[in-house]
């Protein structure tokens, strides 16, 4: 499939990025190119870089070198908000909601730009049938219907993730970036945040962060482990789980961290 | 269960919700109709023109406080500049061809247009950094009213006349009453707009904005540009309060843009709560009765207001709309009246331990700053000696008594408090 896609213009492509804190180069020469329709895990341990990576390429942070392009448009230079209307929309690893908003008012800010309502004062937005409907349908799907009318900020956590996924799709952008969303979460709740990442991306380009390789197994296309600020093998599923350098470096950091 | 009863009266029928939020306007609507036949006397008329301005000026502050987050410091010159220029135009020839309930359009378009030129810089960034730009302009734009004399009329200010307006359907506007339904008219309007704004997309936006700008910029909007177009709108609305402050008092001075201006608007706002729409019409409700009313009674009344409003602080960081608002769940339950006798029991006492309170800061002015040899004062109708010794101890024993009630029925409160609030499980 990525095969025969690769002749196509990427939806995402990174090109020999780089990111310095300080005298600390966290990104180190990143080249990613992530095709159409395609669901790429980035995983790698803790510390890697895999939420700087993210950062960069939604211009939360400016990268010291090197070059973004999403559907072949050059990213640099752009505020998140521009690249968000250009059809990328991110989730935090950290929860990243309007905690004092309702559930539903959550959803529909997620959705108010791409309806073209932008800066408008002259529409009510309890008056858009389509507003509220469309809302309500993504409230379905990431089972929150319920808890439609309560404050975002009193929903349990894992509630809260699934919330967090619901405002990031609600603007139908195309590619969908998701950082850590099982980060926290028990085994069921996991499988459930997986399988509702699956049902909510049919038809987008996915790219999910995730340090747990097992997680991502059955979810994605390909895999590409970032160490220490390096892609050391992208690949399918199957050939990154047999790569040994990946053993050696994935699975020895994950030692590392169990001490 | 709670969560069914709190999305009641969103699933009700559409026409019974939309009548439901119409009621409070109609309400509003009558009251303000009604008000000046309760209250027939000149005074009354002048204190509620006040009162309604001041609502218009804290509804528009709110746009910023309570609905975008930001908190301005240099407030006043907004609605100041807008009746500036309303005075000028009062005063310029061709205005015996300008209706003078227009004036007000005029008002809103100037403190808008100067919204624009400062909220084009000073929304960039919000938090300390917009609170002190702010607080610059305003301290620029009142140091400007003393330096461009033509302008603002230097100390002395400027002064117009408003019945050479084009008379407006016969009425010219030369009557208080007249001016009152003006005034009326014109904060209907505005709170309806106001409110209309913040159910827009924007005005959504300007509530995310202020949550989480982050968030909202990963959504598609523009943080700056959210908080620039409230930050318009609100000095429009500044402007119409400055145009009718203008129509009322026919004159302005430095004193209606200045710093002092700025901070009262600030107070009135956090004094009737900033976190719902009707808060700030607390407020100002609340305030301008101090201020005119409780004036009349005690020099000491702005010393009372700061009390008021260092408590508002301290203990009801919502406001006075918080304070109400606190119910909601206790009403919904249908449990409120369960309050009723606890509140009584002790919020009297409470009430009566503060007017010996200051009964007692009275006295005590009166024994430090009365001329000698007139020691009489009068307190709540009685007349009496305050270098006698006796007065003194009736006070504090009514302070003492009054607290030790409220103390003693405090628990008795609480629990019928939390009683008021727990739902019943199943
Ligand atoms: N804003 C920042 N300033 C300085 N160092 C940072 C910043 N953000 C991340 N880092 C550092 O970059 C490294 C990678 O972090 P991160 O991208 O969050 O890792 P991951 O998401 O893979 O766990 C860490 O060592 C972290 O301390
Ligand atoms: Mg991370």
């Amino acid at each position: 499939m990525n095969a025969m896609t690769g002749s196509h213009v990427p939806a995402l492509h990174i090109d020999n990025l780089h990111k310095s804190f300080g005298k600390t180069e966290i990104i180190r020469g990143i080249n990613l190119s992530i095709a159409p329709g395609e669901r790429h895990a980035v995983i790698g341990p803790n510390g890697a870089g895999k939420s700087t990576l993210f950062n960069l390429i939604t211009a939360r942070f400016a990268a010291s070198k090197g070059k973004v392009s999403l559907h072949g448009q050059d990213l640099a230079g752009m505020a998140p908000y521009e690249i968000n209307r250009l059809g990328l929309s991110r989730s935090f690893q950290i929860t990243n909601i309007f905690p004092k908003m309702s559930v539903f008012e959550n959803i529909r800010c997620g959705l108010l730009w791409s309806m073209g309502y932008k800066y408008s004062f002259w529409n009510l937005v309890s008056r858009s049938r389509a507003l509220t409907e469309g809302a309500e349908a993504i409230l379905e799907q990431i089972n929150l219907t319920a808890r439609r009318d309560l404050p975002a900020g009193v929903l349990s956590y894992a509630e809260q993730r699934a919330l967090e996924i619901g405002i990031t799709i609600a603007g139908g952008a195309d590619v969908i970036m998701l950082d850590e969303p099982t980060a926290g979460m028990s085994n069921t709740e996991t499988d459930y945040i997986v399988d509702l990442i699956r049902k909510v991306t049919v038809g987008k380009t996915l790219v999910m962060v995730e340090h747990d390789m097992g997680v991502v197994f059955g979810l994605a296309d390909q895999i590409s482990v970032l160490v220490y600020g390096e892609i050391i093998a992208t690949g399918a599923p199957e050939d990154v789980r047999g790569n040994p350098k990946v053993q050696e470096a994935y699975l020895g950091a994950a030692l590392e961290e169990e001490h | 269960m709670s969560d069914q009863t709190t999305s009641q009266p969103r699933t009700g029928s559409l026409t019974g919700s939309l009548s439901f939020a119409l009621a409070p306007w109609i309400v509003a609507a009558v009251l303000l109709l009604f008000l000046p036949m309760i209250f027939q006397a000149n005074s009354a008329i002048t204190i509620m023109n006040q009162m309604w301005i001041t609502v218009i000026f804290a509804l528009a502050y709110n746009m910023l406080l309570g609905q975008g987050g930001m908190l301005s410091f240099g407030h006043a010159v907004y609605m100041g500049v807008g009746g500036f220029f309303c005075m000028h135009i009062m005063n310029w020839d061709s205005f015996e061809r300008i209706p003078l309930p227009l004036l007000p359009v005029f008002g809103g378009l100037f403190g808008m247009g100067l919204a624009i030129l400062v909220g084009a810089f000073s929304t960039r960034k919000a938090g300390t950094v917009f609170a002190m730009i702010s607080l610059g302009v305003g301290e620029l734009i009142a140091a400007c009213s003393v330096i461009i004399v033509v302008f603002f009329g230097g100390e002395e200010g400027i002064s117009g006349d408003r019945t050479y307006g084009l008379p407006f359907m016969g009425v010219e506007f030369l009557k208080q009453i007249e001016v009152y339904y003006l005034i009326a008219f014109w904060l209907m309007i505005s709170a309806a707009l106001m409110y209309l704004f913040s159910r827009t997309p924007i005005g959504r936006m300007a509530n995310a904005v202020r949550d989480n700008p982050e968030r909202a910029e990963f959504l598609g909007y523009s943080a700056r540009w959210v908080r620039f177009y409230s930050f318009v709108a609100s000095g429009f609305f500044c402007g119409v309060a400055g145009a009718l402050f203008a129509i009322n008092y026919e004159i302005l001075t430095e004193e209606n843009l200045n710093t002092a201006s700025s901070g009262v608007i600030l107070l009135v706002t956090f004094l009737g709560g900033v976190g719902f729409f009707f808060g700030p019409i607390l407020g100002a409700i609340v305030f301008t009765l101090v201020q005119t009313v409780l004036s009349l009674q005690t020099e000491l009344w702005a010393f009372y207001a700061g009390i008021l409003f260092v408590a508002t602080v301290m203990f009801f960081p919502g406001g006075l709309a918080g304070v109400l608002m606190m119910h909601v769940p206790a009403i919904r339950l249908g449990k409120a009246k369960l309050l009723l006798v606890p509140y009584i029991k002790t919020l009297i006492p409470a009430a009566i331990g503060i007017l010996g309170l200051a009964a007692l800061v009275e006295m005590i002015f009166h024994y430090r700053h009365a001329s000698t040899g007139d020691n009489e004062m009068t307190l709540f109708w009685t007349t009496f000696d305050s270098h006698a010794v006796m007065p003194w101890i009736v006070v504090i024993a009514v302070i003492v008594i009054a607290f030790g009630v409220m103390r003693r029925n405090l628990p008795e409160m609480t629990d019928a408090w939390d009683e008021a609030n727990h739902a019943e499980e199943g």
